[in-house]
């Protein structure tokens, strides 16, 4: 079954010799004022049966360089030097030195070369059908009629486990999923059999269960077809359990190249620690060192009871069937006093719905929250407009993008003092100062608070969003996938700044975030939710390292692990519903 | 697909129904009626005019009804019985008058339009694959001037250049000699010879517009993922282009029928009326000044319900082209 | 097994470039507001600037229209009717092969044609007229408040005549009437999009924001309008205008009647934005910190609006002026005595008159061609500027 139907392969090859060799690769891009060194002397191997991870954040040349392989390069940019050398049974090719319209290219790319990159959605074209892209993608390299070239593109499907493949390849990209386009575009890229395979953050856009099989997937083919990959991705957990060697990539350099064990075990370049120590920082659970020791019980102050959320049950006007879709179904919880909840879910789990219910952004179809504050117990699902107002003071929310919570057109001093100049009708000097103590507070300079936002960077953004949470001294604040669009290494700080504002403040947090790893390093307890439902809840140590229910174990076991010594996700359990 | 076909003529009903209130309002917008203006040139011919015979005239024709009852009379008469009405400067029924002049106008139109397709495709893919190449700057340029000149005074122009340089007659669809003749080889010929000016005339504009869109466009696609992939199986580049992104840049294109196309009939109007062709566009210009109230309200009428067809079969050519419309 | 190798040194901090030009780098923007940053960008498309001036030029022509025209409007003389145009110069060379600077045009001489026994004038370079700045000439009222008659060009002696851009058949000079002419079509096209504003803001912004029932009826509404044929329309519209009003109550009327046909454009794009901006976190955020919702309407989402609502009226505007020119060059927009470029154009519509007095056709073309141009391009400009934050 995972054989492949011709023997592009030679017999003499052996795993482990040289496919393709990257030496001195330079690219340089003209930009307005200036010209950018994308990638300066890259060199690398990749090798049969082997994978080579080249780790990096963003605007490292990662993703440049992947594609400079095949010569796929914006109009912008060129090679200015270096040679990439593809070996084969006819010989040595330099592609860096063939014309760009040449045959020969043309035949390397998807022949001898695949790619593979992120953003399945839209690298497919939305309107063909998957199997007219595939069996083109056959009959470009191979000679193949019609009707076989159909075949091979229903075999492809079933070897990439997409299920019913004879009625898949019919269909349009917007009737498949995430994961099954993905597989689709795996398909795609093997289609001709090529020597290399080139991933570029292929799960980067996936939730973690369908990540793992899709990296599951595409090392069985790899190991079965014998191709060499080089796999391209920013998460070091993913690195870990895949990689067999790792080239990390800093500013268009190649800064430290070794095998997979020695680079988590014995890294030697500043930057590949800091990386490193990021990572496996969120491996810990911080917030158990910072939690404040209390004798007593500690008491409720948000409550969520049998909280239900259903779109869409009308018929619609031709007599197309109604559908109804249960975002959140019946989903119960308590937050104590000085609490970090966390809920934890993949895409479409709910979590998101569930936390604008609680602020009644998205009114619930059924189902109570209560608030706990110091006037006595408050009926939030019952609340007018004026008492929401008042609601919404003491719970607050920090948005997940950085970019588009704030207003462009706004200085800073106006986005923070924004709440204070509603409310409490603060201006002039009075507003200034207590502005600038808020920006104090989440350590960011008070003079920079006439200036812009595009002025700054992702992590001072979010650290204002925070700053403007504060402004009207909560009680609660609800972080919505507050750290997802930052990189790594920010990460981190956003976390210890919101636990340092905690102990000082003395608030309570409702944590969501899809990324297990951020959770655990920053909650006491955790909620898992999975379709609308709430799975499980509990202490954040017992979930992630033995939870008790099924989904929340495939959960827990499908996050990749940073160490190379204990591979988890490979070995992980599989959920069906 | 057949349920999104009928979801669209369903939603043009209550357009059309508003289009045919515009048309009558219109009609009714000047004082007075056809008798006032007739009896004003009696005057001036020095004819006696009898109050009892202008009041039976009004009952006649029907102006003394409220107008809600005029309005019903007039639409009812067109839906079910085929009658436009009456002319009365012209003292024949308004369904003759207009078929002829509106069937003119739509040949002339959808000419326009397929001439618009056939420029502007080519010159948009140039321009968007090869940006800031001369060739997309000499075609850029070109299109402004093409924006900017108003059509009258391209027809002008051009009218003028042809009377000047190529010695044609101009003005008219035939030559004098080919008017009453019947069809020949020479007849068609003549016709193209006079047809080029209106239609370049009525075209560029529209031509030039759908330049910009569909570079501005494919511009957009030209760095989407998916054009990557396309790439990276090792399709060569003409066709990367073509089967994927100009597909999709498409979808605009079509749909930009819905305002390129009242722009043709607008056009063809008032080229009309420069050129003398024999269209719907003289013919209203006299009837709005001569207040023939039937002829002008049938010929707005019509033109609304050309432009609001052609919406419809461009809406229903993107739904065969873009698959994700069918489906949501 | 393959090496370990790395790179000694510390981590670099930045990406690596080369400056094309010496000097150069991201300037400090920081702490630059909205519309600093679109003027940056606006600035540095050369078209847009260039049309913006072009634009500014004409107004200023419009504004000081008496004083800039060598004559008034409706002086004819009958013996100069279709005279061609005569050329300015700058330099005489007097007989003994000197020159001297002097202001000139040439003059006419007078031919009789055999044939047709009609008089044409031709211009003669050895007559030479004097012409001077800042001199006497007809009188007028400046702005309908002061009397005058200093001209900014003009022949120094009364009797002469400097056509240069030749007559009309009445024997008028069409420099002058091309330069009245400017102030009322610039000012049409003004009035009409202040209408066409108030309509398409208010309307767009009802329906973008409500949404739901509202918004379904006046798409419904605008969808009517713009489906009709525009000049099939404003035929009908100008028509039913009584010859008897007076032209300027006819001018008013022309203009709501070009403005009430072209809202739907600008309601389009005000409402397609109020539904994007919506949606977008930081109108959220706005409404969690208490905000009410004429707040989060006002101070949040119409600053984002203004540039773009500031580009599409920069290109409506060039519509309003070809509708008036079309309207009067048909004979049912504006009328004699006002003086408008439709109305220059109306009096050369037939090939004849183009083939025997081009310059008649020429000049209001050019300047309604060169005006429309001028508005595409800095609307164009204005509209790539708007979003300063598209990166």
């Amino acid at each position: 079954m995972l054989a492949p139907a011709a023997s592009a392969t030679t017999t003499t090859a052996k795993d482990g010799d040289v496919v393709l060799s990257v030496e001195n690769l330079s690219l340089d891009f003209r930009l307005r004022t200036e010209v950018l060194h994308a990638a300066r002397d890259v060199s690398f191997k990749l090798r049969r049966g082997k994978t080579l991870c080249l780790v990096g954040e963003s605007g490292s040349g990662k993703s440049v360089t992947a594609r400079a392989l095949m010569r796929i390069i914006d109009r912008n940019g060129a090679i200015a030097g270096g040679r990439i050398v593809l070996s084969g049974e006819k010989g040595d090719v330099d592609i860096a030195q063939l014309d760009e319209r040449s045959r020969e290219l043309l035949a390397i790319r998807g022949g001898r070369i695949g790619l593979i990159f992120q953003e399945p959605m839209s690298s497919l074209s939305p309107v063909h059908t998957i199997g007219s892209q595939i069996i083109e993608a056959v009959r470009l390299h191979t000679r193949m009629d019609k009707r076989r070239a159909r075949e091979r593109t229903v075999e492809l499907l079933r070897q990439v486990e997409i299920p019913d493949p004879e009625q898949m390849v019919d269909r349009y990209t917007f009737e498949f999923s995430g994961g099954m386009r993905q597989r689709a575009m795996i398909a795609m890229a093997l289609a001709a059999d090529p020597e290399v395979l080139i991933a570029d953050e292929p799960t980067t856009a996936l939730d973690v269960t369908t990540q793992a099989e899709i990296l599951d997937l595409i090392k069985r083919l790899q190991v079965s077809r014998g191709m060499a990959m080089l796999l391209i991705t920013h998460d070091m957990g993913v690195v870990a359990e895949v990689a067999d060697e790792v080239a990390v990539m800093h500013f268009g350099r190649i800064v430290e190249f070794g095998p997979v064990d020695a680079i988590f075990h014995d890294p030697r370049h500043a930057y590949t620690r800091r990386l490193l120590d990021s990572t496996v920082k969120l491996e810990q659970n911080r917030r158990a060192m910072t939690r404040p020791e209390t004798a007593s019980a500690p008491r409720i102050v948000l409550s969520a009871r049998n909280l239900t959320k259903v779109y869409g049950a009308a018929r619609s006007w031709f007599g197309g069937a109604g559908y109804a879709v249960k975002a959140v179904d019946d989903v119960s919880f308590d937050l104590h006093a000085g609490e970090n909840l966390g809920i934890v879910g993949e895409s479409g789990s709910g979590k998101t719905t569930l936390g604008r219910m609680l602020l009644r952004t998205v009114e619930p179809t059924s189902g109570t929250v209560t608030f706990f504050g110091d006037a006595g117990p408050l009926e939030v699902t019952g609340l007018s407009r004026r008492g929401l107002r008042g609601f919404h003071r003491q719970v607050r929310l920090v948005f997940q993008d950085p970019f588009a919570s704030l207003n462009p057109r706004m200085t800073i001093r106006d986005i923070v003092g924004d709440p204070l100049v509603v409310t409490h009708g603060l201006g002039g000097k009075a507003l200034d100062r207590r502005v600038s103590e808020l920006l104090e507070l989440v350590g960011l300079d008070p003079a920079m608070r006439e200036r812009y936002p595009h002025a700054f960077s992702g992590g001072q953004r979010q650290r204002i969003g925070i700053a403007r949470a504060l402004a009207l001294d909560p009680k609660i604040i609800i972080a919505d996938e507050a750290t997802a669009a930052l990189d790594v290494s920010i990460r981190a700080q956003i976390l210890d700044l919101l636990l340092d504002i905690q102990k000082r403040l003395g608030l309570s947090f409702i944590f969501i975030s899809h990324d297990i790893s951020v959770v655990r390093y920053f909650c006491d307890r955790v909620a898992v939710m999975h379709r609308g439902r709430l799975v499980e809840l509990g202490p954040a140590e017992q979930i992630c390292t033995a939870p008790q229910q099924a989904y929340t174990k495939s959960l827990i076991s499908a996050v990749p692990n940073p160490d190379p010594r204990h591979k988890r996700m490979l070995h992980r359990t599989r959920f069906t519903s | 697909m057949l349920r999104y076909v009928i979801k669209r003529i369903f939603y043009m009903i209550p357009t059309l129904f508003g289009l045919s209130l515009i048309a009558f309002m219109i009609i009714q917008l000047p004082p007075g009626d056809y008798v006032t203006s007739m009896i004003a040139s009696m005057q001036d011919s020095g004819a006696n005019v009898d109050p009892r015979q202008i009041e039976r005239l009004r009952e006649i024709y029907g102006f003394n009804d409220p107008i809600w009852v005029q309005y019903l009379k007039w639409i009812g008469g067109i839906l079910f019985r085929g009658d436009f009405g009456y002319s009365f400067e012209w003292n024949r029924p308004v369904a003759d008058l207009i078929w002829e002049r509106m069937g003119s106008t739509l040949a002339i139109s959808v000419a326009s339009l397929l001439f618009v397709w056939a420029v502007a495709l080519p010159i948009g893919i140039y321009s968007a694959v090869r940006r800031h190449s001369v060739g997309d700057y000499v075609f850029t340029f070109i299109g402004f001037i093409g924006l900017a000149v108003p059509n009258f005074i391209l027809a002008l122009t051009l009218m003028y250049l042809s009377y000047r340089y190529f010695g044609q007659s101009v003005g008219g669809l035939f030559s004098p000699e080919y008017v009453e003749a019947p069809w020949s080889w020479g007849k068609f010929v003549d016709l193209l010879n006079h047809l080029w000016i209106p239609i370049i005339v009525i075209g560029t504009s529209g031509t030039a517009a759908l330049i910009r869109v569909l570079r501005a466009n494919l511009t957009d696609e030209l760095h989407k993922p998916y054009v990557i992939t396309a790439k990276a199986k090792g399709l060569p580049e003409h066709r990367v282009v073509l089967k994927y992104p100009v597909r999709i840049a498409l979808n605009p294109f079509v749909s930009a029928i819905g305002w390129v196309l009242p722009e043709l009939v607008s056009g063809v109007t008032i080229t009309a009326i420069v050129l003398n062709l024999p269209t719907a566009g003289p013919l209203l210009l006299r009837a709005l000044i001569s207040q023939d109230m039937y002829l002008a309200g049938s010929f707005i009428l019509l033109m609304g319900v050309l432009t609001l067809i052609g919406m419809l079969v461009s809406d229903l050519l993107l739904a065969l082209l873009d698959p994700r419309i069918r489906f949501t | 097994m393959t090496a370990h190798t790395f790179i000694d040194g510390a981590p670099e901090t930045g990406p690596a470039t080369t400056p094309l030009k010496p000097g150069t780098g991201p300037g400090d923007t920081a702490a630059a507001g909205q519309w600093r940053l679109i003027w940056y960008k606006f600035s540095r498309n050369r078209l847009a600037l260039v049309s913006g001036w072009v634009i500014l030029f004409f107004c200023f022509v419009g504004l000081f229209a008496e004083f800039l025209a060598p004559s008034v409007p409706d002086a004819s003389r009958p013996q100069f009717t279709n005279a061609p145009p005569q050329q300015l110069g700058l330099f005489v060379t007097g007989p003994d092969g000197s020159s001297r600077f002097q202001l000139h045009v040439t003059g006419y001489a007078m031919q009789v044609d055999p044939a047709s026994l009609r008089r044409t004038y031709v211009a003669d370079p050895d007559q030479v007229v004097p012409v001077g700045l800042f001199v006497p000439g007809a009188p007028y009222r400046m702005w309908g408040l002061f009397d005058t008659n200093i001209h900014l060009l003009g022949p120094l002696s009364p009797g002469d005549t400097m056509y240069l851009l030749g007559t009309d058949r009445l024997g008028r000079d069409l420099l002058t009437r091309l330069v009245y002419g400017t102030r009322i079509s610039m000012s049409i096209g003004l009035v009409g999009v202040c209408i066409s504003l108030l309509l398409g803001v208010v309307l767009g912004a009802v329906s973008g924001f409500y949404g739901g029932v509202v918004d379904t009826v006046i798409q419904r509404i605008i969808e009517v309008i713009s489906s009709m044929p525009t000049i099939p329309l404003w035929l009908g519209l100008a028509a039913a205008i009584p010859l008897s009003w007076s032209p300027l109550t006819v001018y008013f009327v022309i203009t709501l009647i070009v403005s009430l046909f072209g809202w739907t454009g600008l309601a389009r794009e005000v409402r397609g934005r109020f539904f994007a901006l919506r949606g977008e976190d930081f109108v959220t955020a706005a409404k969690l910190d208490g905000s009410s919702e004429r707040r989060v309407i006002f101070r949040h989402i119409l600053p984002s609006l203004t540039s773009h609502i500031l580009a599409v009226v920069t290109l409506a505007l060039p519509t309003m002026i070809v509708a008036e020119t079309a309207l009067s060059f048909l004979g049912i927009g504006l009328k004699a005595p006002i003086v408008s470029w439709g109305v220059l154009l109306q009096e050369a519509q037939n090939v004849r008159t183009i083939a025997n007095a081009p310059w008649q056709l020429v000049w209001p073309a050019g300047a309604v061609v060169l005006t429309v141009l001028a508005y595409n391009f800095l609307g164009d400009g204005l509209r790539d500027a708007a979003d300063p934050y598209e990166s």
